[in-house]
């Protein structure tokens, strides 16, 4: 336990689900561009995920650019690591490398097909 | 008040002395900038990390004054 209860409350996000999305809006109903493509890339990839709409929790919200010394949101958690933000997240897809990277990590992609 | 590129682009050359900055103004509103950052000091590192030097670089504006820019980085080999 550290003495800060909001990077507590985001460890346990992070080791209790192997991919966690903190973002703007629902995967539903995601309220920002940024946030948004990132949904799109794992919906693609079919991988299961648990969205954190930060637009909720305010606390959270700078908690979690904190954590990870990083100034925006969304943020990519896989199995506990930051990955990345949307232009990384969208870097690693163009080349493929997101599509091993959760394989090498154990986590299931299931490609859908383009709608 | 966005930012001026100029600007952004002295801000991450006194942090990376040697970087090539491009900037894009990707709507046209002086407010969603594109940067392509190409740099020595980013040889070896992930990008994450590469990501995070910039964003220090900016002290602090980034998400604020500076409200989107979206970024590439990398080495000047690769």
């Amino acid at each position: 336990m550290s003495d800060n209860p909001v990077f507590d409350r985001i460890k346990q996000d992070i080791s209790e689900n192997d991919v966690v999305l903190y973002m703007k809006g629902t995967p539903v109903f995601p309220q920002c561009g940024f946030s948004a493509t990132v949904v799109q890339v794992l919906g693609y990839m079919g991988v299961k995920f648990k969205g954190i709409d930060v637009l909720a929790e305010p606390d959270v919200r700078e908690g979690v650019k904190a954590y990870s010394s990083w100034p925006t949101v969304p943020q990519l958690y896989v199995k506990g690591e930051f990955v990345g933000g949307c232009d990384i997240i969208r870097e690693m897809f163009e080349s493929g490398e997101l599509i091993e990277f959760m394989n090498t990590n154990g986590i299931e992609v299931n490609l859908q097909e383009a709608q | 008040m966005p930012m001026d590129p100029g600007d952004i682009e002295r801000l991450i050359k006194e942090a990376l002395p040697d970087a090539t900055v491009t900037l894009e103004d990707l709507v046209g509103d002086g407010d969603h900038w594109s940067a392509t950052v190409v740099s020595a000091s980013f040889e070896g590192k992930s990008r994450v990390q590469q990501h995070q030097m910039v964003y220090q670089s900016l002290q602090g504006r980034m998400g604020g004054e500076l409200h989107a820019l979206a970024l590439q980085t990398s080495a000047p080999s690769s």
